[in-house]
């Protein structure tokens, strides 16, 4: 039987959905203008390129989630919902705009043999993107997206501590947008994202911190997703993070994906963890 | 001061949620007493806090407790609203809740809605796709709405104490005839230019007395002075008035002598077959039969008026509203945005309007006769202040008030 702490600690496989209706569309957080549109051909090329580099260099399994017309934010499948064990806990979006999408991941999951839950209504929660592993504990983001009760339900199906810590800058809406971790007790994170009691929680549970400064926070540096020793990241992050990065034993891939940043996502938003 | 029992459960103590909901309490002026804190065991296990929150006035406990929403601390004797749906067109579920004036809110889905167009004795309905709960009057009620019913899941918020002291104080004390009147209008004109800067509308409900009693050109001053943003009346003002514009009697009685017109008892069977036969005030207006008056001022400045009819009505004016159900909904479309309502010597409009009128709205009840000001309070419209007076003195002494 699978153990549904280690699937999320060291997910293994992911799920991508092609930006085949990608757009800008509705502005639902402080980066996305729909006077700023995306350019469809090169959004679907860097996708793809993601998706080669997850797949072809490091061998990772990425299924696809078929696109559906009229639901943009689909390619952000960070958000759907929590993968634990075969167990899928969906999202209850905020946006009206989003909440399309809950029965088409609820559909994919249900075919595919997993144990659907969901959280009561009242409670918006979004998925891996407000609900990330260090350890065995999860930590939370909540205010923008997520609501802090959620947090309770959230650790009483995964059975284990779940941190709620408050969001403090809009601009990094999720909890992926300022805290990534690393594997291990390193995490990457956004001081300023967070509140002074949230940056003592950090500080205290996490043995390693370690901040990004505002411009690397900015080109979603913290929006990485970890492949055994590989750190995958946006292109443009300053050197010395990068330094920082490879200090501790960690190739950095960096691929571009400016078509995305314009929704207020990169590379973490687009996969979602299946363990 | 105000309190309210609130509960946080989960990892509140690592997460430092728990420090941070007492923090922010003191931030907001608030005080607490930890009525009960379990911690959990294991480091999975959640822990429970329940708090007592008490704050000065009902909106610091307000702003308190929507702090602590987003925290995750939820009021604790907040039950979800019971809904039913109705059975038949105009007809409430047996259990349904009977409204009161005074602003409501429900908790639906985790949350409070605040009831929208909220008048005295109605019943909620809540639209639960758009989440929305808004008043209705039994007889718009649909077969198969989601009516509010028990008493579940539903707050109600008393009025605030004004903490200045302003005219609205004097509503505290019994309506006296015996009160300084100078002052207490020098106040009201105080409100009123407070509710212009508000931008808040004004509405007059006057009766015939208004015009019997000579006051006709100092409302008229108003209307034209943009004073009176809506007018409520029935066909008797709205009669004597244009009887007295045309032919310069009220029921037959001069107003500048005070002696009887000779034939003067049909003047306002007269006034009220010539406005018939233009087919209304605003075409009287236009081919300048009606030149002058209250109406008239209503026309020409823009001021909305409903006129509404009783059963003892002569004639009608064919701009009164004779379907009484058809006239409330005419008299509830005009109330959006009123912030005071001034009832000038009249007992069925004022009852009536009062009936209609949110507890916000502030209140002001002329009549010669205190028993009508006690009668409008006795009928739960508790949020004005009476004036015993003579309409006509009081609308004179209004305008050199406002200095018109």
């Amino acid at each position: 039987m699978s153990n549904p702490q280690s699937a999320i600690r060291n997910p293994q496989s992911f799920l991508m959905c092609p930006p085949t209706y990608y757009t800008i569309a509705y502005e639902i957080n402080p980066w996305m203008h729909i006077r700023r549109p995306v350019n469809q051909r090169r959004a679907a090329r860097q996708w793809e390129a993601l998706h080669a580099l997850l797949t072809k260099r490091l061998g990772v399994r990425v299924r696809r989630l078929p696109p559906v017309k009229g639901l943009p934010d689909l390619v952000f499948t960070a958000n759907a919902g929590l993968v634990a064990g075969r167990t899928f806990i969906r999202s209850n979006f905020r946006y009206p705009q989003r909440q399309g999408e809950e029965p088409v991941v609820e559909r994919y999951f249900r075919t595919r043999g997993f144990r659907i839950a969901t959280l009561p209504r009242q409670f918006n929660f979004e998925g891996e993107g407000d609900a990330l592993a260090v350890g065995d504990t999860l930590f939370y983001g909540f205010r923008f997206r997520s609501d802090a009760d959620a947090h309770e339900r959230l650790a009483s199906l995964l059975r284990r501590r779940v941190l709620p810590l408050e969001l403090a800058d809009r601009r990094f809406y999720h909890l992926d947008t300022c805290f990534c971790p690393l594997g291990g007790d390193a995490v990457l994170w956004y001081p300023k994202a967070f509140d002074r009691y949230g940056r003592t929680v950090i500080e205290h549970y996490v043995k390693e911190p370690l901040a990004v400064s505002e411009s690397d926070a900015r080109k979603f540096a913290c929006n990485a997703v970890v492949v055994g020793h590989t750190i995958i990241l946006h292109r443009g992050i300053s050197s010395s993070l990068r330094r920082r990065l490879a200090k501790r034993g960690f190739t950095v891939a960096e691929t571009d994906l400016s078509e995305f940043l314009k929704a207020g996502g990169s590379v973490k938003c687009l996969v979602l963890g299946l363990g | 001061m105000i309190s309210e029992t609130v509960k946080v459960s989960g990892h509140i103590i690592d997460s430092l949620i728990l420090p941070k909901i007492l923090d922010e309490i003191m931030d907001l002026n608030g005080t607490f007493e930890i009525l009960e804190l379990s911690i959990g065991k294991r480091k999975t296990n959640p822990s429970t806090a329940r708090l007592k929150i008490s704050a000065s006035s009902r909106p610091a406990l307000e702003m308190i407790l929507m702090r602590l929403a987003r925290l995750g601390a939820v009021p604790e004797a907040a039950k979800e609203v019971q809904l039913l749906r109705a059975h038949k067109d105009g007809v409430f579920p047996a259990s349904f809740y009977s409204t009161t004036n005074l602003p409501t809110f429900v908790r639906f889905r985790g949350r409070w809605l605040p009831v929208d167009r909220i008048e005295m004795d109605c019943g909620i309905a809540v639209d639960p796709t758009r989440a929305r709960a808004v008043c209705v009057p039994m007889v718009h009620v649909r077969k198969g709405a989601w009516i509010v019913c028990g008493h579940h899941g539903i707050k109600v918020v008393p009025l605030e104490r004004a903490r200045q002291k302003d005219v609205f104080q004097f509503m505290h004390s019994a309506v006296s005839s015996e009160k300084p009147k100078a002052q207490l209008i020098a106040s009201v004109a105080q409100a009123m230019r407070a509710m212009k800067r508000a931008q808040k509308k004004i509405l007059v409900v006057a009766g015939p007395a208004v015009i019997h009693t000579g006051g006709g050109p100092s409302l008229e001053r108003l209307v034209k002075a943009g004073v009176v943003q809506v007018l409520f009346a029935g066909n008797g003002l709205a009669t004597h008035d244009i009887e007295s514009a045309m032919l310069g009697t009220s029921l037959g009685v001069y107003l500048d002598r005070g002696s009887l017109a000779k034939d003067g008892h049909d003047h306002h069977m007269r006034a009220i077959n010539t406005i018939r036969d233009c087919g209304g005030i605003r075409q009287a207006v236009r081919r300048r039969v009606l030149r002058k008056g209250v109406m008239h001022a209503c026309i020409t400045h823009r001021v909305p008026f409903v006129l509404s009819g009783s059963i003892r009505d002569d004639g009608p004016l064919p701009d009164v509203i004779t379907d009484t159900l058809r006239a409330q909904d005419e008299m509830r479309r005009h109330l959006h945005g009123v912030g005071m309502a001034l009832m000038i010597g009249s007992t069925l409009h004022a009852i009536a309007t009062g009936n209609l009128l949110p507890a916000t709205v502030k209140t002001i009840c002329v009549d010669i006769n205190p028993a009508v000001v006690t009668k409008l309070a006795d009928r739960g419209t508790f949020q004005g202040i009476g004036i015993v007076s003579d309409a006509a003195s009081f609308l004179r002494e209004l305008c050199l008030a406002l200095h018109l």
